[in-house]
């Protein structure tokens, strides 16, 4: 199999089968937590100001009055990167051409130095969170064999578009291959591992917050 | 340097001027990307040279590439070194014909075994031991393996010779292959194309009869020089890409402002040719310039990659088992959240409420 090749097959089968076990996983895992429900809170509920599930999905984007000094590393780092990939995916013009092959749905996109720019950022800030964590004792301690790998599966797509766009290491066409190899990765995989919060971070936090108002504690 | 029969006295002859034949060794050795004495060394190898005897064969072809060939640019010193070096057989332009042209083949082979440079282009039919392309009675593949070994070097012209081509799309009925699947113990140089820069094969030829072996090769054959970059890197849209400007369509008001065609499928990013600072007819024009997007025709199995028309970015095939993967989905969460509810359902059934008594046993 050449290059070329390797790309046909990513952008048509490999796509095929990554996308399908990604939706596969995506309405299965939806399906089953949504459905799960909860029993009957017959208690009268409580009314305090600002309690409620869509106060909280708002107060746990901002960090809590001192965290931000006690652990730097985990608020600014997690922000640069999870909004550097926000931008990465949904505001690169190719990433929104593949959208729109895919849902008919597109946007204007940024200039691809701007990208270039934030990618770099991402990429740094990654790497200070991945330190961080294997050096911090208490990091450590509650890392498991699913953090690194994630991380990885994040930090692969990135990695290597980068690559590609900047002609760095390996001629293009591989390089492009392996971006998109990397990507269907991060597919397959998110459904399955922590990635999902990608799916559910909003929804638990309502569901938090929802919970605790009718007890009216503001969460 | 006039000594008769030299390629410099038959340009002489021809009314080619020392310094318009000096002015084309430089620009081959500049497109080469070599030191600018190189050029000098150029003329000097080339002017002195004897003829060197050139034999191109035609295998599964459309003769696009010998077209493309004879319509090297300008009054055309390139196809003058074509006129020049000794093309001994060339089934499209030579006169004879029959028997005459094959004992002439065979008897210019002999004469100048290990010498001979010998240009192919199409592919090597090789199923039915060969016989899906012949050529006086003879499959191309017998011919290969005949006069491949006795030559000095080979040059694989077109994309059909350097990797299969067109006859190799699938399902491949001709079992098509490369010349460098046939011939694996000759220096090869492809030049692929569909057809390629006719610059390139002179300049290649040049390099070769100046410094006695093929230019520096990448890892697919090709001439670095000409194929170390790809189109999108060196094209003049490219602005317009990085600035997300596309042509929707071929005829919209982008197409017309010049804007990247990348969504209607140039295949630019992952091709590596000289197109977009070569160009084609005496430097006017190539493709996108044209309005249309690169194919890819350089590269290997570009006819299978996908359709010419689908941008890089989008799927290269349809999606089949995406609706199903999203319905399988559906029931398997459907499912299991009928099984949860099921659990809880048990569970309270044998949930047993405790009371005092129990408590005090």
């Amino acid at each position: 199999m050449n290059e070329l090749q390797f790309l046909t097959w990513v952008r048509g089968p490999g796509l095929d089968i990554a996308l399908s076990i990604f939706l596969l996983g995506v309405l299965w895992r939806l399906i089953e937590i949504y459905s799960l429900g909860r029993k009957p809170d017959l208690a009268v509920p409580r009314k305090r100001p600002g309690a409620s599930g869509w106060h909280t999905i708002l107060r746990r984007s901002v960090a809590p009055p001192g965290m931000v000094k006690r652990s730097p590393v985990s608020y600014i780092g997690g922000y640069i990167f999870h909004v550097g990939l926000a931008i990465i995916v949904f505001l690169f013009v190719p990433h929104i051409k593949l959208i729109e092959g895919l849902t008919g749905l597109s946007w204007p996109g940024l200039p691809s130095q701007v990208v270039d720019a934030v990618t770099i950022v991402t990429l740094a800030a990654m790497v200070v969170v991945l330190v961080d964590r294997i050096n911090k004792p208490v990091k450590r301690y509650l890392s498991t064999f699913e953090d690194y790998f994630t991380w990885t599966l994040t930090f692969l797509p990135v990695l290597t578009g980068y690559l590609a766009v900047q002609h760095l290491f390996l001629p293009y066409t591989l390089m492009l291959a392996l971006h998109i190899l990397s990507a269907e990765l991060l597919l397959v995989f998110l459904p399955f591992t922590k990635l999902f919060h990608a799916f559910t971070v909003f929804g638990s936090r309502w569901f938090n917050g929802d919970i605790n108002a009718k007890k009216g504690v503001p969460v | 340097m006039n000594a008769n029969g030299s390629l410099m006295h038959k340009l002489a002859l021809q009314g080619v001027s020392r310094r318009s034949f000096l002015k084309y060794c430089a620009t081959l050795a500049t497109l080469m990307a070599l030191p600018p004495t190189a050029g000098r060394a150029m003329a000097e190898a080339l002017a002195q040279a004897r003829r060197p005897s050139v034999i191109w064969l035609p295998f599964q072809e459309c003769t696009g590439c010998t077209e493309s060939i004879t319509r090297s640019h300008s009054p055309s010193i390139e196809s003058m070194i074509f006129d020049t070096i000794s093309l001994d057989y060339q089934e499209t332009l030579m006169a004879a014909a029959g028997h005459q042209a094959e004992e002439v083949l065979h008897k210019v082979v002999e004469e100048n075994a290990g010498k001979f440079i010998l240009i192919i282009d199409g592919s090597v039919a090789t199923g039915l031991d060969g016989a899906y392309s012949c050529i006086a009675g003879r499959s191309n593949l017998d011919l290969l393996r005949e006069v491949g070994p006795k030559a000095a070097a080979i040059v694989a012209v077109g994309s059909c010779a350097a990797y299969g081509g067109i006859p190799k799309a699938k399902p491949n009925p001709t079992g098509a292959v490369a010349i460098s699947d046939i011939i694996r113990d000759k220096p090869i140089v492809n030049i692929p194309g569909c057809p390629p820069i006719p610059v390139v094969m002179t300049a290649v030829l040049a390099h070769f009869v100046t410094f006695g072996k093929l230019p520096e090769l990448d890892r697919l054959g090709r001439p670095r020089a000409f194929y170390g970059e790809t189109i999108h890197d060196r094209c003049y849209r490219r602005p317009f890409y990085d600035q997300g400007k596309f042509a929707k369509t071929f005829d919209d008001a982008g197409a017309r402002q010049g804007w990247c065609l990348f969504e209607l499928g140039c295949k630019g990013p992952v091709t590596y040719n000289a197109c977009a600072h070569v160009k084609w007819n005496a430097q006017t024009s190539f493709p996108i310039e044209s309005g249309h997007g690169c194919i890819g025709c350089s590269e290997p199995d570009f006819w299978d990659a996908g359709g010419f028309y689908k941008a890089l970015s989008m799927p290269a095939d349809p999606l089949k088992f995406v609706a199903g993967a999203a319905v399988a989905g559906a029931a398997v969460g459907v499912a299991v959240s009928i099984a949860n509810r099921a659990r809880k359902g048990a569970a309270r059934a044998a949930h047993e409420t405790a009371t005092l008594a129990d408590l005090e046993k």
